[in-house]
């Protein structure tokens, strides 16, 4: 821990990463509904209107394609715009403009523009929210072109990928996992933060690879130390980009493991986890010992909160999609 | 200014000018005959790619055919460092900006998706997906709003974003969220509506029961209905709503009511939902005819002007076949290459390994 380490949650990183990207460049600024006075329904913008004005810190219309179109237009006229769609469900009125639009400029015009956007989405359930507050819309994302995905666990990886994302010329989708917001971490912000399409090996082991991302990264680092007391040593990846994905971080592991289970909240079909399954069957299938294990939600719209707790792949999951996987 | 009420007319179908109060324009300043030049020229260019159309060297071409004065008229407003956002029928606004007019060829020829730098003439690539670039502009005019760059009162740095959309795009969503934004942010915008009165098949009786320029008010700001055949018209309303935008008076929405005389893209059957009768009335209220009768009725357009439009429109003809042909198709690594303004090493891998597919082809 280094002396600019504090100790905080990840919203507080989320904020950090915000504030000092706005400090080291002007042309950043935040658009997105409630976020100026009240700080964001998650307090993620908190304080940043009053300390840089309501003209970089805008309480937008209610409009979500309104948000995710004029900052395409906000990143033509120079500007780094970050928008904030306040629930992931509601971020499909602005899918039109983040897929037609906002992915395809620098292709579309040849590489003479870019459009540095970031567009921050709280995502995923677990926190007793109603109807359309506990999505997990990566894959739509992902399989768009154009777009960087990413996601982080920790409030230091918040804070990092932040200002990766940032400062990155390409729209970043900046999916936030809501259920992590409380979970606390050193915040080191002198941190040399690594490129954004890096996966990381959050625990090493040998006996099977563990991949997960966002608010699953606690239940797989928990999953991990139960199998740890039960003798299997088990490697914990974090995915953080989604979009590209860091395969080789991935396909090195299990040529040493032989075995992967990957875990994510979202829907199974054509999900993270069918990708990620395909891209370690393709470059390791030797290195197989069994097949890669999807622990995902289900493919039905997101349950009443009442079962989400059964719904959601939690510990017991995770630990019998690792007990399917040694059955081979 | 007039809303649901007759459009106003300045020059009106027979040539005549007449000044109205509600659109003041000082007629004498106006460069009538650069007007007529550059609406001739708008036609050829939209002759020539139906041509090129036809003769497959394009895969689709939306025309202009009828909507010259609009476009041109309001293009006559723009200063240099005003920014515009075009619909993908805005060949006229192109040829005005500078805008290569080979490079407008590309889009539909299936050599590129853009065509020539948005930067380079403040003109926007052409937006496929109605009402998507009424954002882009709100977006862009919050920029200039923010670098300072309205209502300084200097010439020379006052600017202002002029959006184009057609009848149809007033029904997306997308387009009412701009006329919020505009008005709750008073941003330096004009919306220049051609109401050519058909949305493909659909009459602008399926889009709304009061006019374009009503609707404005809703939103809270200005709304004008012009003759879009009418340049004079169409000059004198962009010209006084891009001042109140570019001195920080907030955003008008502009109807020019005109007609779009041939069918939606070379693809289109418009045989099959409209009458050559409704055709042939618009055909009479020809905007270039217009001009032209008037210009020679003030004796400003003599033989050797004609002569030497007529001179520049033979270059530029011969410019669009020749250009059109030759527009480079693009290399098999291009699309990799700008997907992303970082390369992905993943996508650079994808790249190799199609090159390398397409090589072993060749």
């Amino acid at each position: 821990m280094s002396a600019t380490s504090t100790r905080m949650p990840l919203a507080h990183a989320l904020n950090l990463g915000l504030r000092h990207a706005m400090e080291a460049d002007d042309k950043v600024m935040l658009l997105g509904e409630d976020i100026g006075q009240l700080g964001g329904v998650f307090r993620v913008t908190d304080g940043l209107q009053k300390s840089f004005g309501d003209h970089r810190v805008v309480d937008s219309p209610l409009g979500e394609a309104g948000i995710a179109g004029s900052a395409i237009g906000l990143a033509m006229a120079g500007y780094r715009p970050v928008c904030e769609i306040q629930f992931d469900g509601f971020v499909f009125p602005a899918m039109n403009q983040i897929i037609t639009q906002l992915a395809k400029f620098h292709h579309r015009s040849e590489g003479t523009i870019s459009v540095p956007v970031v567009i921050r989405i709280p995502v995923g359930g677990g926190i007793g929210a109603i109807e359309h507050h506990s999505e997990s819309p990566e894959a739509y994302f992902a399989h768009t072109a154009g777009l960087k995905v990413v996601s982080p666990s920790t409030p230091q990886e918040a804070y990092d990928m932040m200002g990766l994302a940032i400062r990155s010329d390409d729209p970043v989708i900046f999916l936030e996992p809501k259920r992590s917001y409380w979970l606390k971490g050193d915040v080191d912000s002198g941190n040399s933060p690594e490129e954004l399409q890096k996966a990381t090996v959050v625990r090493d082991g040998q006996d099977l690879t563990l991949v997960a991302y966002g608010a699953l990264m606690p239940v797989a680092l928990k999953a991990a130390e139960v199998c740890q007391s039960e003798g299997r040593n088990i490697e914990v990846i974090d995915l953080r980009s989604l979009s590209p994905i860091d395969d080789k971080t991935l396909i090195e592991s299990v040529e040493r493991t032989g075995r992967m289970v990957v875990a994510h909240e979202a829907s199974r079909t054509a999900g993270l986890g069918a990708e990620v399954a395909a891209r370690v069957q393709d470059a390791a299938f030797h290195s197989l010992l069994s097949p890669v294990i999807r622990v995902t939600g289900y493919d039905t719209p997101y349950p009443p909160s009442r079962l989400e707790e059964d719904w959601l792949p939690g510990l017991d999951r995770i630990l019998d999609g690792i007990d399917r996987s040694f059955t081979y | 200014m007039s809303s649901n009420t007759e459009p106003i007319t300045l020059l009106n179908a027979e040539g005549i000018y007449s000044a109205n109060k509600a659109l003041p324009l000082d007629v004498d300043a106006v460069d009538a005959t650069a007007l007529y030049r550059d609406m001739v020229m708008a036609r050829r260019v939209d002759t020539e790619a139906i041509a090129l159309q036809r003769q497959g060297e394009l895969g689709l071409w939306p025309s202009l055919l009828g909507q010259e004065a609009a476009q041109v008229g309001a293009a006559h407003a723009l200063k240099p460092r005003d920014v515009v956002f075009p619909t993908y029928r805005e060949h006229g606004v192109a040829w005005c900006r500078g805008v290569n007019p080979v490079d407008l060829l590309g889009l539909f020829r299936g050599t590129t998706l853009g065509g020539w730098d948005p930067a380079a003439n403040n003109f926007n690539l052409y937006t496929l997906v109605i009402g998507a670039q009424t954002l882009h502009g709100i977006g862009y005019a919050m920029g200039i709003v923010r670098d300072g760059d309205v209502g300084t009162g200097d010439p020379a740095r006052d600017r202002a974003v002029l959006v184009f959309l057609g009848d149809g795009a007033l029904s997306e969503g997308e387009t009412n969220e701009a006329f919020v934004w505009a008005a709750a942010q008073n941003l330096p915008v004009v919306f220049f509506c051609q109401n050519n009165q058909w949305a493909i098949s659909a009459p602008y009786s399926v889009q709304s029961k009061v006019s374009v320029a009503q609707r404005a008010q809703g939103f809270g700001f200005a709304g004008v209905r012009v003759d879009g055949n009418d340049a004079f018209a169409c000059l004198a309303a962009t010209e006084e709503a891009l001042a109140a935008a570019r001195a920080g008076k907030g955003p008008t929405l502009i109807e020019a009511l005109t007609y779009r005389r041939n069918p939606h893209t070379t693809s289109d059957d418009d045989g099959r939902y409209r009458s050559g009768a409704e055709n042939d009335a618009w055909a009479a209220l020809d905007p270039i005819d217009r001009l032209r009768t008037y210009l020679t009725s003030n004796g400003q357009l003599e033989e050797a002007i004609l002569e030497q439009i007529s001179g520049q429109e033979k270059s530029l003809a011969e410019q669009l076949r020749s250009g059109c042909r030759a527009l480079p198709n693009p290399g098999p690594a291009s699309p990799f290459q700008n997907t992303y303004a970082e390369l992905p090493w993943e996508l650079e891998q994808q790249m190799n390994e199609h090159l390398e597919f397409v090589e072993a082809g060749e």
